[in-house]
């Protein structure tokens, strides 16, 4: 028996360098990133990682990224980060330590993406991120981190310009988690409201465990506001829709975060209808790829891979693979210094919108170009409840409805 | 002015169903002193059972009452058997561990099977109307039904042998033992007990909120504070520490900003604590 065990020690030995070399095979690029298999971040995660094996698969299906006259075939390694923090910065250090990743995807939301940039900067790795908004990393001075996704000052811009149109001196609610993503969205947003002349008559923000709003909204509804901006990621942010509407606060403006992205938010049935979503892409945007897939192709591949409906979490997870091969093939070489270099220089639109990023030290990697479209729950054609894409005016595929017709329950 | 004596109202409609979710945690501390750490998991299997059964079946919801209240007694007693018989008697940090580590079983099942994905089912009942402010009508009917579940478990344990027998073995178990009063039985029957009422108050949280796999930590943590104000092992107790949670909530809101609710909420928890260590209607040991 210990006969036995020496030589499965010594066959362990032999074999962990041959793993090793693997990983870091020449004409392989290793991609790390964690994932949110469980805890509460699982369903938007999935999203942003479903778009990203897209991306790999096409890729490798294509005969890799070809750079300086080589095609580099791209393997993931990944972890369940459990939706937490602290888990996100052992696991980036393991990626880059023990699995040799060359390149790094962000994990989902601002909070992980905080954390997970502190390790891939003291690195030096190469991390793009689709699954942070929050742009106070960008203004860290790091190097090696570029948002694809429009950052969350400007996540309600269109909604505070649609409003103000269709109500010029509007009184908005604004009620939201109490989460750095959400805080920053909503603190933009209020800057923006009140310099197009609308009042901010409420501006609160919520435990993230909040089960019951019933008391928050009558509070909404004693603030005599006509719109409602706020949520913060996913089951808050359907609660508080279907309260409003079981209390008939009868706002005619809701805008909440993420939560309506998510075509699940339908099951809320007429508590789902007029409500908006700030949306980083709908399968109704029609931008002119320089490269990659169309709107409707990347939408079918999608549908047909995963037998699932491409939501923007998909989309920006395809987004992060397609910006990267692009950087790779520009540079000529897989040298982060190169492929920095070529990031800096992008200007490019794919399906997903226009891409660049900040340049300049205080900003530096931010996402500096794509634009986001806001997104209203609808009757579809069919009867079905069904997002269409209300603002901007140029890529809209529905007139926007308003106001929110009164719960007539 | 109005809008206080809403929320207010509100707070008593959810306290109700507050003290209902946690009747049963503190039903089973009381007669086995064992924190069931499955708790939370058990008012998310309500929740589901109601799900499937309105929409895959298209049972009413509130017809999803008795097969509820019926598989949550089932599976309890499966529950004690499996997890908690054998750490009856040792240290109460054996059975909270061995609780947890069936909770994770089931939500990492449960997050496996649906993810975190949101579910809603949708409740016609129609509300009543002051003014601008509207009382949900299933608000209303899940306090009704939540005094009425509490009123009858009150009347099993004080109006039937069996209840009677369940409060002599929660005073003392050898002596009821000694009366022949099959202890091993009861505290499986408890338990059952004990997750049935976490189900059924999953069920009306259900009929209120949209949810997810992982709603059940949220409703656990007010379990305890329900507990602690109600009083360890007092399952009427826990019902007027539930409503005093509501209207706490639905009292302080429009005063402070929503943020500090929780603050207060648990200020009051560390306060009773050291006010009245058993808890404010504490009649530790006598359910």
């Amino acid at each position: 028996m210990k006969r036995l065990c020496l030589l499965a020690a010594a066959a362990t030995l032999l074999a962990a360098p041959a793993f090793a070399q693997n990983s870091a095979s020449s004409d392989t690029i290793t991609v790390g990133f964690t994932e949110s298999q469980t805890g509460p971040l699982n369903v938007d995660s999935l999203g942003l990682v479903r778009g990203a094996e897209m991306w790999r698969d096409e890729v490798n299906a294509a005969g890799g990224i070809k750079a300086g006259g080589k095609s580099y075939k791209v393997q993931f390694v990944t972890y369940d980060d459990q939706s937490v923090g602290g888990r996100v910065q052992q696991l980036y250090t393991r990626l880059i330590v023990q699995d040799n990743a060359q390149f790094l995807f962000s994990p989902y939301s601002s909070g992980l993406t905080a954390a997970a940039a502190v390790v891939s900067e003291q690195y030096g790795r190469i991390m793009l991120d689709g699954g942070g908004a929050e742009a106070k990393p960008f203004m860290l001075g790091n190097k090696y981190l570029f948002m694809v996704i429009t950052p969350a000052g400007s996540y309600l811009s269109g909604a505070v310009a649609a409003l103000a149109q269709k109500e010029p001196h509007a009184k908005i609610a604004m009620v939201y988690s109490d989460d750095p993503f959400s805080k920053a969205v909503l603190a933009a947003a209020k800057d923006q409201a009140t310099k197009v002349g609308l009042e901010v008559a409420m501006d609160e923000s919520y435990a993230p465990s909040t089960t019951d709003f019933g008391p928050v909204v009558n509070k909404i509804i004693s603030s005599n506001a006509d719109a409602f901006f706020g949520g913060g990621h996913y089951s808050d942010g359907a609660t508080l829709a279907r309260q409003m509407y079981d209390q008939k606060a009868n706002m005619k403006w809701v805008s909440i975060l993420v939560a309506p992205g998510d075509d699940k938010f339908g099951e809320l049935g007429p508590a789902a209808l007029g409500v908006t979503v700030p949306s980083q892409w709908e399968v109704q945007v029609s931008y002119l790829p320089q490269f990659g897939p169309t709107t409707p192709q990347f939408a079918k591949a999608f549908q047909d891979k995963f037998n699932a409906k491409a939501d923007y979490h998909a989309a920006a997870g395809y987004t992060q693979g397609a910006v990267l091969q692009h950087a790779i093939e520009q540079a000529g070489s897989v040298d982060p210094e190169k492929v920095t270099a070529a990031l800096n220089a992008m200007d490019v639109t794919t399906f997903f919108g226009r891409i660049k990023f900040a340049t300049d030290p205080e900003h530096h990697g931010l996402q500096a170009a794509h634009d986001m479209v806001l997104a209203q729950w609808q009757q579809m054609p069919d009867g079905k409840l069904g997002r269409q894409v209300v603002w901007p005016e140029a890529a809209k595929s529905a007139d926007l409805m308003y106001p929110i017709p009164p719960a007539t329950h | 002015m109005l809008g206080i004596l809403a929320s207010i109202i509100d707070g008593v409609l959810v306290g109700l169903v507050y003290g209902l979710a946690a009747m049963g945690l503190t039903l089973i501390w009381g007669v086995m002193d064992v924190i069931n750490l499955t708790h939370g998991t058990m008012i998310v299997a309500g929740m589901f059972t109601l799900y499937l059964l309105t929409s895959a079946l298209g049972v009413p919801p509130y017809l999803a009452l008795p097969p509820v209240l019926v598989g949550g007694f089932i599976v309890g007693v499966a529950l004690y058997w499996i997890a908690v018989h054998r750490m009856i008697g040792r240290p109460p940090l054996m059975s909270l561990l061995s609780t947890f580590a069936v909770n994770l079983v089931l939500i990492g099942i449960g997050t496996g099977v649906w993810g975190t994905a949101l579910f809603n089912v949708a409740v016609s009942v129609p509300g009543i109307s002051i003014g601008r402010y509207t009382f949900p009508g299933a608000h209303i009917l899940a306090a009704v039904l939540a005094a009425v579940i509490a009123a009858a478990l009150y009347l099993f344990l004080h109006g039937t042998r069996l209840g009677r027998a369940l409060r002599a073995v929660a005073n003392n178990r050898e002596a009821a033992e000694l009366v022949g009063i099959p202890s091993t039985r009861l505290l499986a029957i408890a338990f059952g007990c004990g997750v049935s009422l976490a189900g059924v108050s999953g069920l009306l949280i259900g009929t209120l909120f949209p949810f997810t796999v992982l709603s059940g930590d949220g409703y656990q943590l007010k379990g305890f504070v329900v507990t602690v104000l109600g009083g360890f092992g007092n399952p009427i107790g826990a019902l007027l520490g539930g409503v005093a949670l509501g209207v706490l909530e639905g009292a302080v809101t429009p005063f402070v900003p929503v943020s500090w609710t929780l603050v207060i909420e648990f200020g009051l928890f560390v306060l009773v604590l050291i006010a009245f260590p058993g808890g404010v209607f504490a009649r530790r040991g006598t359910l």
